[in-house]
């Protein structure tokens, strides 16, 4: 069975997350701790709230990450995760993200309600394998202000539109990530995560 | 497109749904856990538990829920009710919950709404505002002209008992410069009626402030819910005994809801 580390570095729940991966057939476990986190097939940073805390709170386990990406290692990054992996940030004062993937998270319009609270469409930008079974304009749970303005647009999965259009899905060789989450998007939601494990090969 | 969101709310007490919920095909239809799945499945966006036991053995049991309501719903839900403190709002949510509820803790102590919202992200952190009608034009509140006179709304604490002299509308901009996520704004005067959410006021609040506004209280059909999101310019309505009556189940309000032009996921 895949086996899967969903990191935990403090930011909350992460019960969803683990039954939703649980549920798509793979072993789940919830660490802190670099030697278990580098045996497992698969990382999972999860991640709500400010982006500086978060990488504070990471700090101990980033060079881990980061050597597991480049390793080759199945990587996905939900919420802050996804914008954890990105150059930095412009959340609060200006703070250096893991430079996975190469962009800057920036806030969203003050044209619209902020934080984006609930469930947005996703348009689909190309071809991929976590979103077998899954549609155009299908609904996924956001909650978030700042979203990825990445380098490339070739990474790009997915996007949703919310005051501006941002890319809601990014796949980059063995990095996955979405701004929204899997794990509170209901079924559809629950497809991505079931996709995302078949993915991953032992 | 964002959604509007449809969030039916359960009242919980001791670790059981206390108002009387009509579903078929429940084994336990007084556990809140299978309840929020049974509301999933009909496409409830969110679900809200409102747990009024505040005593310390009793918390106990609410957190025991939550947990066991984590593992099985896969959209998000809010508990709120009896927490006062920032240990309490932690309990809550490692217990898996996505967001608390603040009320009377909030009105007391308004740094809790900013603390938490440092601690935890203001993605999780919704405060509840009770506001009622106060049909005197006293001085330095928000007066409002509605169809049923001229008028401010006052918040109230303690689930509606305790008068406060505070204007709703500044308070709710006040939480959101404390950084609140969200809003659920609830009519005392409409509450229990389902004769309609208090329009004037969503839209008061909704005009005043640019984060999410949950509005509830007077839902008695699906008419309700559209007037709220089109004249009451909410986010989210919120509502109890429609859903539970199972007269209006969550699939009809929505796609009545769709065929009025208002985006909801179906």
């Amino acid at each position: 069975m895949t086996s899967i580390s969903v990191i935990n570095y403090g930011v909350g729940n992460l019960h969803s997350i683990k039954k939703g991966l649980e549920k798509a057939g793979s072993e789940v476990k919830i660490l802190n701790n670099v030697n278990e986190i580098k045996k497992s097939d698969a990382i999972v940073l999860p991640g709500v709230g400010a982006f500086a805390e978060a990488k504070k709170n990471l700090h101990s386990l980033q060079e881990t990450i980061i050597q597991e990406a480049k390793n080759g290692k199945p990587l996905l990054g939900i919420c802050l995760g996804l914008q954890l992996f990105f150059t930095r940030s412009f959340e609060g004062r200006l703070t250096d993200g893991l430079n996975i993937l190469q962009g800057d998270i920036v806030k969203l319009p003050t044209t619209v309600k902020l934080p984006q609270i609930g469930w947005n469409t996703i348009e689909i930008q190309r071809p991929s394998l976590i979103l077998d079974g899954v549609s155009d304009n299908n609904y996924m749970y956001f909650v978030h202000s700042y979203y990825a303005k990445p380098d490339t647009a070739k990474d790009i999965v997915a996007t949703t539109e919310y005051g501006v259009t941002f890319p809601s899905i990014f796949e980059k060789d063995n990095i996955t990530a979405t701004q929204f989450h899997p794990e509170k998007s209901g079924k559809t939601g629950l497809i991505i995560l079931k996709n995302y494990v078949n993915t991953i090969r032992k | 497109m964002l959604a509007k969101r449809i969030i039916p709310c359960l009242d919980v007490r001791e670790g059981r749904v206390v108002k009387g919920v009509q579903f078929v095909n429940l084994k336990d239809e007084g556990d809140p856990a299978e309840l929020a799945q049974a509301y999933g499945r009909e496409g409830a966006d969110e679900v809200v538990f409102l747990d009024i036991t505040a005593s310390h053995e009793k918390r106990k049991i609410l957190l025991d829920t939550v947990r066991r309501t984590a593992e099985t719903l896969f959209i998000p839900f809010t508990v709120g009710g009896g927490i006062l403190s920032i240990d309490d709002i932690r309990d809550v949510l490692d217990s898996g919950a996505d967001k608390v509820s603040i009320n009377t803790a909030a009105v007391k102590e308004p740094n809790l709404i900013k603390k938490s919202a440092d601690a935890f992200g203001s993605q999780c952190i919704v405060v509840a505002i009770d506001a009622k009608r106060v049909y005197k034009i006293n001085e330095g509140k928000t007066i409002v002209e509605t169809s049923e006179g001229l008028c401010w709304w006052e918040v109230y604490l303690e689930g509606g008992r305790v008068p406060t002299g505070i204007d709703a509308i500044e308070w709710a901009k006040r939480v959101e410069e404390l950084e609140g996520g969200e809003i659920l704004l609830t009519s005392m005067d409409c509450d229990g009626t389902q004769s309609g959410y208090d329009i004037s006021l969503t839209r008061e609040i909704s005009e005043s402030t640019n984060i999410p506004i949950i509005a509830s209280g007077g839902a008695g059909k699906p008419e309700h819910i559209v007037q709220v999101f089109i004249e009451g310019k909410a986010d989210a309505a919120l509502a109890a005994s429609i859903f539970h009556r199972g007269t209006h189940p969550i699939s009809e309000v929505k796609s009545y809801i769709t065929k009025k032009g208002i985006p909801v996921r179906l």
